[in-house]
């Protein structure tokens, strides 16, 4: 556990020890404020019942920001130790392997949610500034949040497993932003699923993350995506324990 | 019985992908102990050194430190040994001292205790100068004391040095080896290196690599005594070549003899003496005798080197 958080403690400092956890947060931030000016851009123009988070939600930056930050979180996580062979003097002291795996992907969970803060700021600001009309719903904002965390869990555990995979950060973020990509395009193909019936209908359209994180955004909190999410979690940073573990398979 | 070997290497093989990286080794090492790995690049000691310190796995063999098992007790290995692999990587972007904390804290040591141990190891390694400065701008060679620092710090039992002096200058490689030296007190030492002076002079004992097998293993004295010639004599003496020669030829003593030209009127010649014998004396008394200039006298004692070359080499000495 004292291991575990030593170890996720460096992790997080290392984003700021070093240019990248600045400049992802530079660039996530320079989104988010387009995303916020398109949204008060709509709000001029008409009114509207949707709670803040939905109107942001609804802008196209949202997916881009996940879609690209969180390949360049977990790209280092493990490529770069490999890389610079930091890797070995960590695994020669006495942690296990799921010690290191939980702690990095941690740490890149905690860079993520420190990255999405200055939202709060921009929900902050928007408050202050209109009538209170305006529904502004602080159980929407903690739903929104929520939907972010667990989803930015599935994509860094998938990061995680990539940058695992090699010693190359470049091919890590590739690997990652692929498979992202890929599950990107899977929520995009559940949202226009023909009505028929049947299996396999059914079984894309659990994956229909722009449905399911459109209702965070919203306040809802539904369990099947919760469930999804961690699981989808769960398995990618399992996988990732193997592909660590994999070096002293015999 | 077993509590006195630190390190146990029974029939140790390592194959990557078909070709054999390690065969069939076996050595051990006493507690206390400074042991040299000597061998040429490739000849299998930094994969040695990862299966020792748990990195790797073995693919057949077994080894244990400190009785346990590499593979099936690793944590317990781990805990008690400190490893510092091959090119010395570190934590570029920390800070020395915050670098050693978080490793002492890495290798479980409770926050005041990796505090103090952090300032003892920079204090061991002179280190405390630099505590405060980023590891990346430090030069090689305080880097590689942070690395030995780190190795230290946590007071392992047996402490595994991949290459520790490669990349520094004279001095600072003598400094390292006086420091591996005082470790020997209290820890047991492996270090591997290609330098042969490094091993005759820090190691107790040499295991001399070649192509993953072990060629030798022993004190580097003994390693000399077993060198067949290490009885030739050089003399450089100004003399008609010929009488030199009927001069050795007369020696009893003298089993074998070469004279060459040297600088100016002096000729160079090499005896090898029968049996062991020192020709030292006789060489001195049969130059006073004919009156000749005597300006060079010394025994050819082999050094490692000459065991290296020649135990790392066994085609050339076949053929």
């Amino acid at each position: 556990m004292q291991r575990s958080l030593t170890l996720m403690r460096r992790e997080l400092a290392a984003y700021f020890l070093s240019m990248t956890g600045y400049i992802i947060i530079g660039a996530a931030l320079f989104l988010m404020g387009f995303s916020f000016v398109v949204m008060l851009v709509k709000l001029r123009q008409e009114p509207t019942p949707m709670p803040v988070t939905e109107l942001f939600y609804i802008t196209p930056f949202f997916w881009l920001i996940l879609l690209l930050s969180t390949p360049a979180i977990t790209m280092r996580l493990f490529a770069q130790e490999k890389f610079s062979g930091t890797f070995e003097s960590l695994m020669t002291t006495p942690v296990s392997d799921l010690q290191v795996v939980l702690a990095k992907f941690l740490a890149a969970l905690t860079f993520y949610v420190i990255m999405w803060l200055p939202l709060l700021g921009c929900l902050a600001v928007l408050r202050h500034y209109t009538n209170e009309q305006i529904p502004f719903d602080y159980g929407s904002v903690a739903s929104t949040f929520l939907g972010l965390l667990l989803l930015g869990g599935v994509f860094l555990s998938l990061g995680c497993c990539a940058s695992a995979l090699t010693r190359s950060q470049v091919t890590a973020a590739m690997i990652s932003t692929l498979f992202g990509g890929a599950l990107f395009i899977m929520g995009a193909l559940a949202d226009h699923l023909p009505a028929q019936p049947g299996w396999q209908t059914e079984a894309l359209a659990s994956f229909s993350f722009f449905e399911q994180m459109h209702d965070f955004a919203r306040g809802v909190v539904d369990t099947r995506p919760l469930v999804l999410y961690s699981s989808l979690t769960w398995f990618f940073l399992y996988l990732t324990l193997r592909v660590v573990e994999s070096r002293r398979w015999k | 019985m077993s509590s006195d070997l630190m390190i146990e290497v029974v029939n140790l093989t390592k194959r990557y992908a078909g070709h054999a990286a390690v065969s069939n080794i076996s050595f051990s090492v006493r507690r206390g102990e400074i042991v040299g790995l000597l061998g040429p690049n490739g000849a299998g000691k930094s994969t040695t050194m990862r299966i020792l310190s748990c990195f790797l796995p073995a693919t057949s063999g077994s080894v244990r430190i400190a009785g346990y098992d590499v593979f099936h007790q690793s944590e317990e290995v781990r805990r008690r040994i400190g490893y510092m692999p091959e090119n010395n990587p570190l934590h570029t972007e920390m800070r020395v001292r915050e670098y050693l904390k978080f490793r002492a804290r890495l290798k479980g040591l409770s926050r005041g205790e990796s505090r103090r141990r952090a300032d003892e190891a920079m204090e061991q390694c002179s280190l405390t100068e630099v505590s405060r400065r980023i590891i990346g701008q430090l030069s090689k060679g305080y880097r590689q004391r942070v690395g030995l620092a780190d190795a230290l710090v946590h007071e392992p039992e047996l402490i595994i040095l991949d290459e520790p002096t490669i990349g520094l200058d004279p001095n600072q490689i003598r400094a390292v080896r006086q420091l591996i030296k005082s470790l020997a007190q209290n820890h047991t030492v492996l270090i591997s290196t290609h330098i042969l002076p490094e091993a005759e002079m820090t190691c107790h004992r040499v295991v001399i690599m070649y192509e993953g097998r072990i060629l030798a293993a022993d004190t580097p004295e003994n390693l000399q005594r077993l060198m067949s010639s290490s009885n030739q004599v050089l003399v450089e003496i100004s003399a008609p070549a010929g009488a030199l020669k009927e001069c050795w030829a007369e020696m009893p003593e003298v089993e074998h003899f070469d004279v060459a030209a040297a600088e100016g009127d002096y000729f160079r010649c090499s005896l090898t003496a029968r049996d062991g014998h020192d020709l030292r004396p006789q060489v001195f008394a049969a130059v006073r005798e004919r009156g000749w200039m005597l300006r060079e006298l010394t025994r050819n004692r082999h050094s490692l080197e000459d065991i290296y070359v020649q135990v790392t080499r066994p085609e050339e000495d076949e053929g």
